[in-house]
């Protein structure tokens, strides 16, 4: 049994959490929340010096075309670290075009896109539509919700069975941000009007790593995000003195935060199940991601919730921290299928389809 | 980081698969998943015979006391592929897992020889005399006495909820040794045999009509001054590591159970048109998701314990997997409608289903309740103040 982090594994996870802890402070991802345009929801400097510094923007990408040469596993650390901070970053985008080209792009595709991605150059979104007109070579139709939109150099668009690259700034594209609850990660709307389109080489595959690395993304970031709520919420227990007792010492309130460790803990069982899953190819796969992104987003969002209450007043204050994480589950939460819906998958492994 | 067990642990597997499935389709098919721990205790015990003769009653043990000296991960596997074949739930499980662990790690080479070759070869049945009507939760406030007469300890005192006490052999009894002493301090660890005069066993009938457990009424009932793990006055420290046995490797195996349990849940779903609703397949998708997990946690912990850590998966999973059996049995129930509550025969006794949901309520109680659990993990695991004491 070797279900437990390597060592390499656990140098990777501390260097993430340091770096994050150090760099992705409230004051920065403030300004970046506060930001409007394509800066909007980005900490440009955090997100190259990860990139660069760190170098672990392509920690998926094969060595072969530039990367770091590791799997899922690696890929949940890092986004762990950064979902503890609530970071604003463009991990999500970026990290599921890299594997989208690597899984499914033309040769050309790859040579041109990924070594930008990884550096920190090139920033990635990904939207899909239930349907779009693909002319020669151009594409219409409109694209909801895509993550840090506004900001995108390369749309990575998704209609039914097939998968386009598209380039932010040709003719025929438009990108229209939204004010976003979440302001760490602003939602833009992608509308197409005969606008320049590649369809990627295999979009079976393309679409199938969009998925994965989207999935093990927001329930990695979900999981560090709970333990951030928890352990923010114990400090602040063991601080705070009502009635001439630590806050903490009483049943009411300890057995809330015991109920937060309870779900993270098997939320962390989730995300590092269907990570391994995913390396190794194994068949309980698709059960695990659909696992890990239905109960990493309820447990984020049952914990966030708590974070507010358990502070009390100081926790419904713009000036606290509580708000990024609750704004974050929510929106993990809708992101990507939402709880019922990945329930929905396991429920027709198991039963078959609903009737 | 790898989810699966090493080709030499897979081979294991398939040895102890081989055995186990021809026992349950050979001359042991009779007993093949039974449910209740109190049916065929005759049978019961020429399983755990079976089981010596073979050398798989204890294969955790050292090699000299009976055992195979198995790994963490054979251990596992054992319990995976036992459940996984139907053997019934063993009757000396608390023999086995408990009480042997424990008299191998505090016990005398004399106590060894005494006590360990009757648990490996399925002769003695052991229960477990720890707690008492004020004693529960509480359970450093043992009231039960002991006191040194000529060579014997002799003791008085009343235990509560013990396990098949009336089919067992040998009861461990945590006992306060020194007067006036109180909570954890003053008491020993003392190891008797069931049948004399000073014990008397009652059962006490549980909510699904079945009695597994009972009063036991110590009234100067005796043993040796020797039959006593670890020093006099100094029980708790034998008592607590007992407990850290029970969060062992038969925890794999325990899932083998739920998830004959799920399957059964699921199984009802289909034949009677519940797979079809909304609501019951979020619930049955949920319990799936809830089991897995249950899994890799365990996995996680396990393969930590290797490294001799105790960490948050471990300290979250009792109240973890006896509430997903709890929510289980609801959902049974509620799948079942109510046909769930017609019992099969003209007497109150209930098939797999319903028994789950009325015996699963036990399971947030028993070893530690899931307030006590929440105490535990607060205190232990997120280092929060502990409530304020009553005074004794």
């Amino acid at each position: 049994m070797e279900f437990a982090f390597s060592e390499e594994q656990a140098m990777i996870a501390e260097t993430a959490r340091a770096f994050f802890t150090e760099n992705a402070t409230s004051e920065r991802t403030r300004m970046a929340m506060a930001a409007t345009g394509p800066d909007a929801g980005i900490d440009r400097a955090l997100w190259s010096a990860f990139c660069t510094e760190l170098g672990l923007g392509g920690i998926g990408v094969p060595e072969e075309l530039g990367g770091v040469g590791l799997g899922m596993v690696e890929f949940a650390l890092v986004a762990e670290a950064a979902g503890a901070q609530v970071a604003a970053l463009p991990l999500l985008g970026n990290a599921r075009a890299v594997h989208a080209l690597v899984a499914g792009g033309t040769q050309e595709q790859k040579s041109r896109w990924i070594g930008g991605l990884a550096a920190g150059d090139v920033i990635a979104t990904s939207a899909s539509a239930a349907e779009a007109a693909a002319g020669p070579g151009t594409l219409f139709g409109t694209f909801r919700f895509a993550p840090h939109g506004g900001s995108a150099d390369l749309l990575v668009l998704v209609a039914g069975s097939r998968c386009w690259l598209v380039e932010a700034g040709t003719p025929g594209v438009t990108i229209t941000s939204h004010v976003t609850m979440d302001q760490t990660r602003p939602l833009a709307m992608i509308t197409l009007e005969q606008a320049p389109a590649e369809p990627v080489a295999d979009h079976a595959a393309a679409i199938g790593a969009l998925d994965t690395t989207g999935w093990i993304c927001l329930a990695a970031e979900a999981l560090g995000g709970a333990q951030a709520t928890l352990d923010r919420t114990v400090a602040y227990a063991q601080e705070r003195v009502q009635f001439g007792r630590q806050i903490g010492s009483f049943q009411a309130y300890k057995h809330r935060l015991a109920d937060m460790m309870i779900a993270i803990e098997q939320a962390r069982s989730a995300v590092y199940w269907a990570a391994c899953a995913v390396d190794e190819g194994s068949d309980e796969a698709a059960m695990a991601l659909h696992a890990a992104k239905a109960f990493c987003a309820d447990t984020f969002h049952m914990c966030a919730g708590n974070m507010i209450q358990l502070h009390g007043g100081i926790g419904f204050t713009w000036e606290h921290d509580a708000h990024l994480f609750f704004k974050r589950a929510r929106s993990i939460a809708s992101m990507l299928g939402d709880s019922q819906w990945h329930r929905e998958q396991i429920a027709a492994q198991i039963l078959g389809a609903a009737a | 980081m790898k989810l699966g067990f090493s080709a030499q642990d897979e081979a294991f597997r398939a040895e102890c698969a081989a055995w186990l499935q021809a026992q349950m389709a050979g001359s042991f098919a009779d007993i093949r998943g039974i449910p209740n721990l109190c049916d065929q205790i005759e049978r019961r015990k020429e399983w755990e015979q079976q089981l010596a003769a073979h050398r798989w009653s204890c294969i955790g043990w050292p090699e000299a006391w009976g055992g195979r000296n198995a790994t963490l991960a054979q251990q596992v596997i054992f319990a995976e592929e036992y459940a996984r074949a139907g053997a019934p739930n063993r009757i000396n499980h608390i023999g086995v897992e408990l009480a042997g662990p424990t008299i191998l790690a505090f016990g005398s080479d004399e106590q060894k020889a005494r006590y360990l070759p009757g648990i490996a070869a399925g002769r003695h049945i052991w229960c477990q005399g720890y707690s008492e009507p004020n004693a529960g939760s509480d359970l450093a406030n043992v009231r039960t006495k002991a006191r040194i007469d000529g060579g014997d300890w002799v003791v008085n005192g009343q235990k509560v909820w013990t396990s098949l006490a009336h089919y067992s052999d040998m009861i461990f009894v945590v006992a306060r040794s020194e007067d006036g002493s109180q909570g954890p301090k003053g008491l020993s660890f003392l190891l008797m045999e069931m049948d004399q005069p000073g014990i008397e066993v009652r059962p006490i009938r549980q909510i699904n009509g079945e009695a597994e457990f009972n009063e036991t009424f110590l009234t100067d009932a005796r043993c040796p001054a020797d039959a006593m793990l670890g020093a006099a006055g100094e029980g708790w420290k034998v008592a607590m590591a007992l407990l850290a046995f029970e969060r062992g490797v038969s925890t794999l195996g325990q899932q083998m159970q739920f998830r004959n349990e799920l399957d059964a849940v699921i199984a009802a779903a289909r034949a009677n048109g519940k797979a079809g609703d909304a609501v019951i397949r979020q619930r049955i998708a949920q319990a799936e998701i809830g089991l897995r997990l249950m899994r890799y946690g365990a996995l996680r912990m396990l393969s930590s314990a290797d490294a001799g850590a105790i960490d948050g998966a471990a300290l979250t999973y009792k109240i973890q997997w006896a509430t997903w059996r709890r929510d289980l049995g609801e959902l049974a129930m509620d799948v079942l409608g109510q046909a769930g509550e017609i019992a099969e025969g003209d007497h109150y006794g209930w098939s797999m289903l319903p028994n789950l949901y009325l015996f699963s309520r036990s399971d947030t109680i028993y070893g530690g309740t899931n307030q006590i659990q929440r105490n535990l993990i607060a205190e232990r695991g997120l280092g929060l103040p502990r409530e304020p004491r009553g005074q004794a």
